[in-house]
């Protein structure tokens, strides 16, 4: 107990210096350099798929769609931008959202047997398209709700308290489907999947929206600053008159329904539900683009949109590996050493440590 | 004395029972205990329900136990049946593939027969009667056969491979290879990994569509048709025709399956036969007649190129 409160302490007091200290509220200088590392990563991976492969940056329309590897890296990258989203702002809160995967499969597999329903005759109005994405993310935030309760008012260590919904949440999906992976025929709301508007697969729209969107929530409006100052001290901020609790709630509920449209979005894409493998590990590498987007695991400052980045990274990466004739086999190895290699280019300590060799000495 | 007496009575009368079961060769009237994995897939439940069927049929009485997914449960339900000691016979579908040594001399001791169906178990092959499966590499020998007849044995593959390490994607993987390297014009362009899942086969086949001309493939050999069907999506959007730009083949028969193959998109896959229970019944009455069995029951699914065929099948 002692020692959680010095924790605590300390972070906040580095916190309130980095804000206080410049007496000005904006990002400090660190943030925008990982940025740019980050980015410099990102733009080494793209350009080594494209040593792979000739035409990965080449962008075709077919059928009034775009096609391209850079296109498949963004449309790909979307259900798990709408993770990162909500995990970042989980994290935030010294949270972690271990249950997303399994949420998407329970979302994917309501929302098939629903639209199911539907495409059997049934006329109930709650089985129309609409009411069913409607339903579905209200499921999605009841999944939240449950990982919130757990959390924020019964105290539950985060990492257990998600891993409950975890397991038993693919349960809960064979469940609703039976066992079996329903499949839907209804283009509609596939559409959330697999639609292209204006050429540009509907997917992308869905993420980047709603990546904009928790931006402004969490930036123009003082959230960003209430979240932040949960994850470093809650204790203290509930003091502060802050209702900690219902921040730490909201989040998880945020999170869960971003998981419902990421769900949607996996569903639709191919028409079917697999309770079993559906949105299977997505967690694992939502908490890993959070990570690499520099969120601290400890909670307090969070980035959003360097979450997303590092969601581009992970998908480059695997995108890359699809169109290079590397062995399956080698896949995840080669996954794990990009990903040691960009957590340790962020690293100033690291890039110090191989430059002083060629410094000056004064 | 009485006791003895009656006890000979009994003796004679199971025997009896026991021999007049063998006669059929079927197995009617023994008691078999059946530990499954769990119901994980479409492909699980659908073998369960064919074993509880032929069981049905076979005048069996199958004691069933669901282990979902773990060691700890089969091992429990294994022994409680040794317990109870009313099992001729037991079956088991192992999880994993270590860590039966002792459960499985448990058996032995008690004279109780095993047969291991579907994945394997590194136990000593003395501990069990035999084990029956699918035969993995002959599938993808089947693919691959029907592949080369449909080009004449000229041409690009891509292959979207299952679960890295899984005797299901390296068997089919090592089937399909041994066949087209009689071929030399036969040649795999691109081999990636879609885990046995519908999306990642689809993403990998977008990926491989972006940075390959689509005119240098000639077909798809995916190592289950959810990827299969991931793959058609892909080839779609790209704006070619599957089926006929693109020649797709896969293994499992899952009824989707079909559904593609009335459309044209797919056109070609090997069933996996969830039909274990016959064969493995064959082999518990063979086992109490006396007779000697092979170490391994393959059991091959055939390769459909349509629906009409293959309910004609079952």
């Amino acid at each position: 107990m002692e020692l959680e409160s010095k924790d605590a302490y300390s972070g906040q007091d580095a916190g309130q210096k980095s804000r206080n200290g410049g007496f000005r509220i904006t990002r400090p200088k660190g943030g925008d350099s990982r940025a740019l590392w980050t980015l410099v990563a990102l733009l080494v991976i793209l350009l080594s798929g494209r040593l792979i492969s000739p035409n990965f940056f080449e962008i075709r329309m077919v059928n009034d769609r775009l096609v391209g590897s850079l296109i498949n890296i963004l449309d790909s990258s979307a259900p798990y931008v709408l993770l990162a989203v909500g995990m970042t702002l989980v994290i935030a809160v010294k949270g972690i959202d271990l249950s997303v995967g399994a949420v998407m499969a329970i979302c994917a597999a309501a929302a098939v047997v629903l639209i199911r329903n539907y495409e059997n005759g049934a006329t109930a109005f709650y089985f129309q398209p609409g009411f069913v994405i409607l339903i579905t993310i209200v499921i999605g935030a009841v999944c939240g709700l449950f990982n919130g309760v757990l959390v924020a008012f019964l105290d539950l260590q985060p990492i257990i308290a998600t891993l409950i919904l975890m397991v038993a949440g693919r349960g809960v999906a064979q469940l609703i489907t039976g066992g079996q992976s329903p499949t839907f025929t209804n283009d509609a709301f596939a559409f959330i999947g697999r639609g292209v508007v204006f050429g540009i697969p509907f997917p992308i729209l869905i993420a980047v929206a709603v990546l904009i969107a928790a931006i402004i929530l969490v930036r123009r409006t003082a959230l960003g600053l209430l979240i932040e100052s949960v994850g470093v001290n809650d204790r203290a901020s509930y003091y502060a008159g802050i209702q900690a609790r219902m921040i730490k709630l909201s989040v998880y509920m945020l999170s869960g329904m971003c998981a419902a449209i990421a769900g949607m979005i996996v569903a639709g894409e191919v028409k079917s539900a697999d309770p079993h493998k559906a949105g299977l590990f997505f967690e694992l590498d939502a908490i890993l683009a959070v990570v690499i987007g520099g969120t601290a695991l400890t909670g307090g400052r969070f980035y959003l949109a360097m979450s997303a980045l590092g969601v581009l990274i992970i998908q480059s990466l695997l995108v890359g590996l699809y169109v290079s004739s590397l062995h399956p086999t080698t896949n995840l190895v080669v996954k794990a050493f990009v990903v040691l290699a960009v957590l340790l280019i962020q690293s100033p300590e690291f890039r110090r440590f191989i430059t002083k060799p060629f410094r000056r000495t004064s | 004395m009485r006791i003895a007496k009656l006890g000979l009575i009994v003796l004679v009368l199971l025997s009896f029972s026991v021999s007049f079961a063998n006669a059929q060769g079927t197995g009617e009237g023994l008691t078999i205990g059946f530990s499954q994995i769990g119901s994980e897939s479409a492909w699980r439940t659908s073998f369960t329900e064919a074993v509880l069927a032929e069981a049905k049929e076979r005048g069996i009485n199958l004691l069933f136990s669901d282990a979902q997914q773990s060691q700890e449960n089969q091992i429990a339900a294994i022994r409680a049946w040794l317990a109870q000691g009313d099992v001729d016979a037991i079956i088991l579908a192992p999880v994993i593939a270590t860590g039966w040594d002792d459960v499985l001399k448990e058996a032995a001791d008690a004279g109780v027969p095993v047969v291991i169906v579907d994945r394997n178990v590194d136990s000593d092959p003395s501990l069990f009667v035999t084990r029956v499966s699918s035969d993995f590499v002959h599938e993808g020998r089947l693919a691959a056969a029907w592949l080369v007849q449909a080009t004449s044995g000229d041409c690009k593959i891509v292959e979207l491979y299952g679960t890295v390490g899984s005797a299901a994607a390296e068997d089919r993987h090592k089937g399909f290879m041994e066949v087209i390297a009689l071929f030399s014009k036969m040649q795999v362009i691109h081999s990636e990994t879609g885990n046995f899942v519908r999306t990642e086969g689809k993403a990998v086949m977008q990926s491989i569509l972006s940075s390959e001309d689509p005119a240098n493939i000639c077909a798809v050999f995916a190592h289950n048709d959810d990827m299969a069907i991931g793959a058609v999506e892909a080839i779609k959007e790209a704006g070619l025709t599957p089926g006929k730009d693109i020649l797709i083949v896969s293994v499992d028969a899952i009824p989707d399956v079909f559904d593609a193959m009335d459309a044209g998109t797919i056109n070609a896959t090997v069933e996996l036969s969830p039909f274990m229970g016959g064969p493995a019944f064959d082999a518990v009455a063979a086992h109490l007649n006396g007779e000697k069995l092979p170490a391994w029951i393959p059991v091959a699914g055939k390769l459909y190129t349509s629906r009409a065929a293959y309910d004609a099948d079952h």
